[in-house]
């Protein structure tokens, strides 16, 4: 039998407050164990918790921005149990009534887009984190009440690359937002997958296993192709899948069992008397509206129908903020009202250059800035100099930290348009290649680019290579 | 008459008189504890001399150098806060409590020596306390009532000038009223509860035990005021109390709730009730018989909220970081051996009974019911406050018990408290003051409950009735 995963995504992000949820203890990253803590964080007796407004304010934008409903009244609950790594043995969360739910993400697919439906959205407070040594365990509660946002979607995922797409835009939209660095080897966003599977075209729902310990999207990827592999094969073997917590080895590329769940969990959730419920009026939440920044999709169609870019290059463009400003930018600085050389220009040889220093066409070092490279674009397009050695002067500039105009000046690279300097070195190409002039002469059209490259090389990548290939053509068929 | 006496408001007057200076009066009082608390144990972990800390030098004149003694569940930084609980051994909070901080601030000198409670406050007797109970000064035989017994008696013993005590459903009245003093739980939110180890959340309030109403309003003006540290504090402004004690109560409207002077009652407690509310009348008063027909639950329903978020507020005393830990190869033995050998009985029970009504599948019938009844009960209480300015009830159905009498039956202890839980539930202020003496020479109380926010009508109706008796100026003989 033929059988389709049904996968629902758990996704936790740090909120990037300066504080914790509930103290005044700051938040950031790689501190000394410990050095981060307080009363309140480390649940000491008497302590009391108060909500840091501004990370309900970023669940509200967040929930806003994936289409929610958010709730005008919510609270907080408890949520127990006993681990040595949460101080309270209860954890603040949200039980039934989240900050925001009944929301959505659209994920683009080779054959279009699908929705994605998110089921809700809750605050949350972190615990800490348990270092084992030898003899001991150690606590470092650094982290112990940092900010969580916990996002659940619908499984509405069907397989893995649809659950690699959701995350990816669930990243971009929360950047964009500017609420967490969605960073998962800071741990700034964990994501577990809860996956099952049916026979195909069934609407049913198997045994789920819970996947945790992915430590990147492609760990996600991989982990759920290994579950739909061992679980297709347990159902076709006739055997049963177990309901149970596997996590993901990244080592062995495979999930091992963590513990079986014979039994839901009982976490005695009641509402959290520290903290009296919230009421958030429409007014707040329609203010909040408008702080929304423009979102990745609609920023891809604005940049489709304001630039004339195809889909492709609109969404690459604007796979992050950072990058989509930059290429608005140096949008605005060139004159043309079609963009799409300069979105090539950013795609290809701005994003490779990029790519190989472990930058993005943002954050890569262009001597001069958009102004610089906007100004190289324009003379590759106007003819001035040819694209291979613009490309060439980019790579230069880059690497030698100087503008590249005056790369161009000292190197004299202006692209060569005399017909009289062509003329002469088309002619030794001629006179050098016969056997090129005659396959061309015998109908293979594309003998001549082969031409077009030993002009070019004899004139050190100047030469106008449209003007070249015309005058060739020429030559050619004259005699 | 001996420095430690007087009243906190008749030590300012001598002060201010240069009559006498700090140090006589923290000598005076040390050598109060030092004699007559070996019979009383209203301090636990007593050793030596008793000590009482400096003012801050940045403190405001107002109350400097009255000393005051503090429950042993709120936090003093540096100070063993230990909530009479084996779990808590050696328990120093690295921080004070916002009631503490206002202490110091107002120039008090605070007493490193804690006062004795049942543990966590699970009691209405001081006999739940790891250091053993403490005994009622007017019979050493009796409790002081609990769980704020350990404050109360000190007061009435002499032995702290004013002290604070936590009401989680009547730990500061009925221990006040068994040991003949003044006792009062504020409004839900009017003071706040940053530092007080949590019994249960949506029910404690600290508040003052003093010797009479004039401290008793003095002191509740400085601990009272919003805590951005307390999310449920109320950012409201604080009366002044003191003003309110203007000894007239002429045409004020008074209820008197029928359900409560039923079945239970001791006719003793009866019959001087029913004098003082002729008093009352005396002075001007208007009684009138009101009717909150919900009181009968507010027992299995405190007893079902209170515990549940007990069983949550004690998840935490666990060995990991701080108190007692008894060591085992394991976590989970750790755990268990742990909270096994530092809880004591009554906050195991609790524990036990708040899982249970907080697991699935229980949830609904019990704590949902329970959080439903309290509206009701909050909503009785708001019918008769439309048309009454205070309620006035006995603080207890008898007076002091003799230790050990009700130790072995909790529901029989449970009842004590019979007339005091609605107050929590509703979140409701409410004072008891001292209104005569049963035969065999035990003090009753008066308890009077107020509209939220509104201690000052409390404050100036305990304050007349104050000021036309004679209770508050009897003292044990020690």
């Amino acid at each position: 039998m033929e059988y389709e995963p049904v996968i629902g995504l758990e996704v936790h992000i740090h909120l990037k407050t300066k504080t914790k949820a509930f103290c005044g203890c700051s938040t950031e990253f790689g501190k000394s164990p410990n050095a981060q803590t307080c009363p309140v964080c480390l649940g000491f007796p008497g302590s009391l918790p108060v909500l840091n407004k501004v990370a309900l304010e970023y669940a509200i934008m967040v929930g806003l921005a994936l289409g929610c409903q958010v709730q005008e009244y919510t609270k907080f609950d408890r949520k127990h149990y006993y681990y040595p790594d949460l101080p309270k043995n209860f954890q603040i969360s949200q039980y039934d009534l989240p900050v925001s739910k009944d929301g959505f993400l659209d994920i683009y697919l080779e054959g279009g887009s699908k929705r994605i439906r998110i089921k809700r959205a809750h605050l949350e407070e972190d615990a800490g984190k348990l270092i084992h040594e030898t003899e001991v365990t150690l606590v470092d509660f650094n982290r112990a009440g940092v900010a969580l946002l916990e996002i659940v979607s619908e499984p509405d995922i069907n397989s893995p690359l649809e659950a690699y797409e959701y995350l990816t835009s669930l990243k971009s939209i929360i950047e964009y937002l500017g609420v967490s660095d969605c960073d998962m080897e800071k741990g700034s966003l964990r994501c577990d997958a809860n996956i099952s599977m049916r026979p195909k075209g069934t609407s049913g729902l198997g045994t789920k296993a819970e996947l945790k310990n992915m430590n990147s999207f492609k760990g996600v990827r991989d982990a759920l192709e290994y579950e739909i592999e061992r679980q297709t094969e347990l159902l076709n073997d006739g055997k049963p899948v177990i309901q149970e917590t596997r996590l993901w080895d990244a080592k062995e590329l495979k999930t091992f069992s963590m513990r079986t769940k014979e039994e839901a969990k009982d976490y005695r959730y009641f509402p959290e008397p520290d903290l009296p419920p919230f009421i958030i009026s429409k007014g707040t939440i329609d203010e909040m509206r408008k702080t929304i920044p423009e979102l990745p999709r609609e920023k891809m169609l604005r940049f489709m129908k304001e630039y004339g870019l195809n889909e492709y290059d609109a969404r690459q463009l604007t796979s992050s903020q950072e990058n989509a400003d930059f290429t608005e930018r140096c949008f605005r600085k060139y004159p043309d009202k079609n963009k799409k050389p300069v979105a090539n220009w950013l795609i290809g040889p701005v994003t490779s250059l990029a790519s190989a220093a472990n930058l993005t066409i943002a954050t890569l070092n262009i001597p001069g800035g958009e102004d610089e490279l906007v100004k190289l674009i324009k003379l590759a397009e106007a003819g001035i100099i040819s694209q291979l050695v613009a490309k060439d002067v980019l790579q230069e500039s880059t690497a030698g930290l100087k503008i590249s105009s005056a790369i161009i000046q000292e190197k004299n690279l202006f692209q060569i348009s005399d017909t009289g300097v062509l003329d002469a070195a088309i002619g030794e190409a001629i006179q050098e290649n016969p056997k090129s002039v005659e396959s061309y002469k015998s109908g293979k059209e594309n003998a001549v680019m082969f031409l077009v490259g030993q002009v070019m090389r004899k004139t050190g990548g100047k030469a106008n290579p449209k003007l070249v290939q015309e005058m060739l053509k020429r030559r050619l068929s004259d005699g | 008459m001996e420095i430690f006496r007087l009243t906190a408001a008749e030590l300012l007057r001598k002060l201010k008189k240069c009559e006498i200076t700090d140090k006589d009066i923290t000598s005076s009082l040390s050598a109060r504890i030092r004699e007559s608390d070996e019979k009383v144990k209203a301090y636990v972990r007593l050793t030596g001399q008793p000590h009482f800390l400096d003012a801050e030098p940045s403190a405001q004149s107002g109350l400097s150098g009255i000393p005051i003694s503090i429950k042993d569940n709120i936090c003093t930084a540096g100070v063993n806060t230990e909530c009479c609980s084996k779990i808590l051994e050696g328990f120093k909070p690295p921080y004070d409590a916002t009631v503490i901080h206002k202490l110091k601030a107002g120039g008090m000198a605070i007493a490193c020596d804690k006062t004795n409670m049942d543990e966590f406050a699970f009691g209405s007797s001081t006999e739940n306390s790891c250091f053993g109970p403490t005994h009622n000064p007017w019979n050493l035989e009796c409790v002081p009532g609990g769980s704020s017994g350990g404050s109360a008696a000190a007061v009435a013993a002499d032995e702290a000038v004013w002290a604070l005590g936590s009401d989680t459903g009547g730990s500061i009245r009925q221990p006040a009223a068994f040991c003949g003093v003044v006792g009062l739980k504020p409004t839900y939110g009017r003071v706040s509860r940053y530092g007080l180890v949590a019994f249960a959340s949506s029910l404690d309030q600290i508040g003052p035990i003093t010797k009479d109403v004039t401290d008793c309003a003095m002191l509740l003006g400085v601990i009272a005021g919003y805590d951005p540290h307390d999310s449920t504090s109320v950012n409201s402004a604080v009366d002044n109390y003191c003003s309110a004690l203007t000894n007239d109560i002429k045409g004020m409207r008074i209820g008197i709730p029928k359900e409560y002077f039923i079945e239970g009652i001791d006719p003793q407690v009866k019959k001087i009730l029913e004098q003082a509310v002729a008093k009352l009348k005396d002075l001007g008063a208007y009684c009138r018989e009101v009717s909150l027909p919900h009181t009968e639950y507010a027992v299995p329903v405190y007893y079902i909220v209170a515990t549940a978020e007990a069983s949550s507020n004690l998840a935490r005393f666990d060995g990991v970081q701080y108190g007692l830990r008894v060591k085992e190869k394991n976590i989970i033995d750790m755990y268990k051996r742990t909270r096994d050998q530092g809880f004591g009985v009554e906050a195991k029970r609790r524990i036990i009974l708040g899982t249970f009504s907080l697991s699935h599948g229980y949830y609904d019938a019990y704590y949902l019911r329970a959080l439903k009844v309290r509206t009701l009960i909050k909503q009785d209480f708001d019918a008769v406050f439309k048309e009454c300015d205070c309620i006035v009830t006995p603080t207890s159905p008898t007076a002091a018990f003799k230790i050990g009498e009700k130790t072995d039956d909790p529901l029989k202890m449970y009842l004590s408290d019979i007339y005091t839980i609605s107050v929590n539930l509703a979140g409701i202020p409410a004072i008891s003051v001292p209104c005569g003496f049963t035969k065999e020479g035990l003090p009753v109380g008066l308890q009077i409950l107020g509209k939220a926010f509104d201690e000052a009508a409390l404050l100036r109706t305990a304050y007349a009735y104050e000021q036309a008796t004679p209770w508050h100026l009897e003292k044990p003989k020690l």
